[in-house]
């Protein structure tokens, strides 16, 4: 099973590592482009998405960075190990849902990958870890050029890269950072926050991207317009945005650890003692107390844990991630058992040893 | 979940409010959020093609409407009425044909019209020289490594001529 691998093995995007790793936890930029002479996916035949697919496959195989990727079919994948590739932001929800001929092309570290007949015939992505934009920018767009060598795109000089939905038409670039705010929702100045965000044309989604609830404090910022800026300058202001709400986040630290800080390291302290001891619990209550425990990370508290292990157990607590992991499909009630494990196990050092004895 | 307050509609703003060290959890639906003030700009912020749609619409005037939704793609046979329910276009070439109607659209969602960034002609032309550079930098390696040195400085010299002369472009800057 292909999917092995990418199971066992988490993705460089979660190594922790990168500028103000403690607060952005991972950066995403991706490109919409599409074949000139076919029609967009949700219009297209099916002998001519195969055509599509065979002509990606053929010109990611000849882009070095991609030359080593795993090619995915939908199809052929079953509906544990697709919720599995969205629980790893490595496909969306629309592409794992369809039964049209729909693939991933994806590389080991999982630092680039190329969705294939989603919304849009291609979906270039790069995803790193921590603040890093203009490197995963310039990752995506190395890619971009060398497909555009083998690829016809559809273009128009008015108007950029043509997609299948109008928001997305110009550069076809959505870039993003997922952000953990938690002192701005204690402080509750994350409403002005991010209504601030909004007003200077950018849009705030839930973790899992557009359409997705906001949980564990977790925020996904991102350009919300395509057309009359370059793509260097996108990126600009959405880095200069960022670091403001970076500052933000710092300065409500401080003050609520000025003000209650044994009450905070409390709540933290709470939260840890749960993971470290829970033997039922469930993937919400994962995500709200890891980002309490996240919170601690930040605070430079001792004797918790790492960026690494926090988002590792994030990741890998997810329902499909278990599932695969312990190679056996599971109603939620083993679920939140295996994962109370899993997590223990964890936070002493040897999560995967927990797993595997069970 | 339903909403603590009215305890119809589902609970779509959670949130933990602490006061004096006491915490509470609050699980309420859009609307109670926003009569009690709680600000839920993520919510306004989803904004939906259908909902700018609906707005230029009001614009074209209601006889008109029908027979904008009848101009059909001749490429894809796409009608507008059909991307007016699904926000999604057919193909490449329905920009040219419902132009009239996406500009406006365009300039609603995106405050502009006019694409400012790469282009794939570029791009080509930029990939060739990135591969052409790697070539001239191996190339300096196996002369340096083989002690040739002045085939070696001789290559240096042009890869700074070519770096200099593109150095923007190489690098993925803009260039416009």
């Amino acid at each position: 099973m292909k999917l092995t691998l990418l199971a066992r093995s988490l993705g460089r995007w979660l190594d922790g590592t990168g500028p103000s790793a403690d607060i952005v936890l991972s950066t995403r930029v991706r490109l919409a482009r599409n074949m000139k002479d076919v029609p967009f996916t949700h219009r297209a035949r099916e002998e001519q998405l195969a055509m599509v697919y065979s002509s990606a496959v053929t010109a990611v195989r000849k882009t070095p960075p991609l030359s080593q990727s795993t090619a995915l079919q939908m199809r052929d994948l079953t509906p544990l190990d697709r919720q599995f590739l969205v629980e790893r932001h490595l496909i969306s929800n629309d592409l794992a849902d369809n039964a049209k001929l729909r693939g991933l092309l994806v590389i080991p570290d999982e630092s680039v990958a190329v969705m294939v007949n989603e919304e849009d015939h291609l979906r270039l992505q790069a995803l790193a870890s921590g603040f890093q934009l203009r490197s995963a920018w310039e990752a995506v767009n190395a890619i971009d050029d060398e497909l555009a060598q083998d690829l016809d795109y559809a273009f128009s000089d008015e108007l950029g890269y043509l997609t299948a939905c109008p928001t997305n038409a110009g550069t076809g670039m959505r870039a993003s950072v997922l952000i953990h705010l938690p002192s701005l929702v204690l402080t509750k100045q994350i409403g002005r926050v991010l209504q601030g965000i909004t007003q200077v044309g950018l849009a705030v989604r839930g973790f899992y991207g557009e359409g997705s609830q906001i949980m564990g404090n977790f925020f996904q910022i991102s350009n919300q317009t395509t057309l009359g800026q370059s793509e260097r300058e996108t990126v600009d202001s959405l880095e200069r945005v960022t670091r403001q709400i970076i500052d933000y986040e710092t300065r409500a630290r401080d003050e609520l650890v000025k003000d209650a800080r044994v009450q905070i390291e409390d709540k933290i302290w709470r939260a840890y003692g749960t993971l470290r001891h829970s033997r039922v619990i469930s993937s919400q209550e994962v995500i709200n107390l890891s980002s309490a425990v996240r919170f601690g990370v930040a605070l430079n508290m001792e004797g918790l844990t790492d960026v690494p292990t926090l988002n590792e157990m994030l990741i890998r607590t997810q329902p499909a991630h278990l599932q695969l992991y312990t190679g056996r499909e599971m109603e939620q009630r083993e679920r939140n058992v295996v994962r109370a494990d899993y997590v223990r196990g964890l936070l002493e050092g040897g999560g995967d040893d927990a797993v595997r004895s069970n | 979940m339903q909403c603590q307050l009215c305890g119809k509609r589902p609970a779509i703003v959670h949130f933990t409010e602490i006061v004096n060290n006491k915490k509470s959890e609050y699980h309420v639906c859009e609307k109670c959020a926003e009569e009690r003030g709680y600000s839920v700009p993520l919510l306004k912020s989803k904004f939906s093609v259908g909902d700018l749609l609906a707005g230029m619409v009001d614009q074209t005037g209601v006889g008109e409407e029908g027979k904008v939704g009848r101009v059909q793609c001749p490429r894809c046979g796409l009608v507008y009425s059909s991307f007016r329910e699904t926000g999604r276009l057919g193909c490449s070439e329905c920009y040219t044909t419902f132009r009239t109607q996406l500009r406006p659209l365009l300039r609603r969602i995106h405050g502009s019209t006019k694409h400012v960034g790469k282009s794939p002609a570029r791009d080509s032309v930029r990939a060739a020289l990135r591969r052409e550079l790697q070539r001239l930098h191996e190339e300096m390696q196996r002369a340096i490594e083989r002690e040739e040195f002045e085939s070696a400085a001789a290559l240096r010299d042009k890869i700074r001529a070519m770096e200099g002369e593109d150095a923007p472009e190489v690098r993925g800057e803009e260039t416009v």
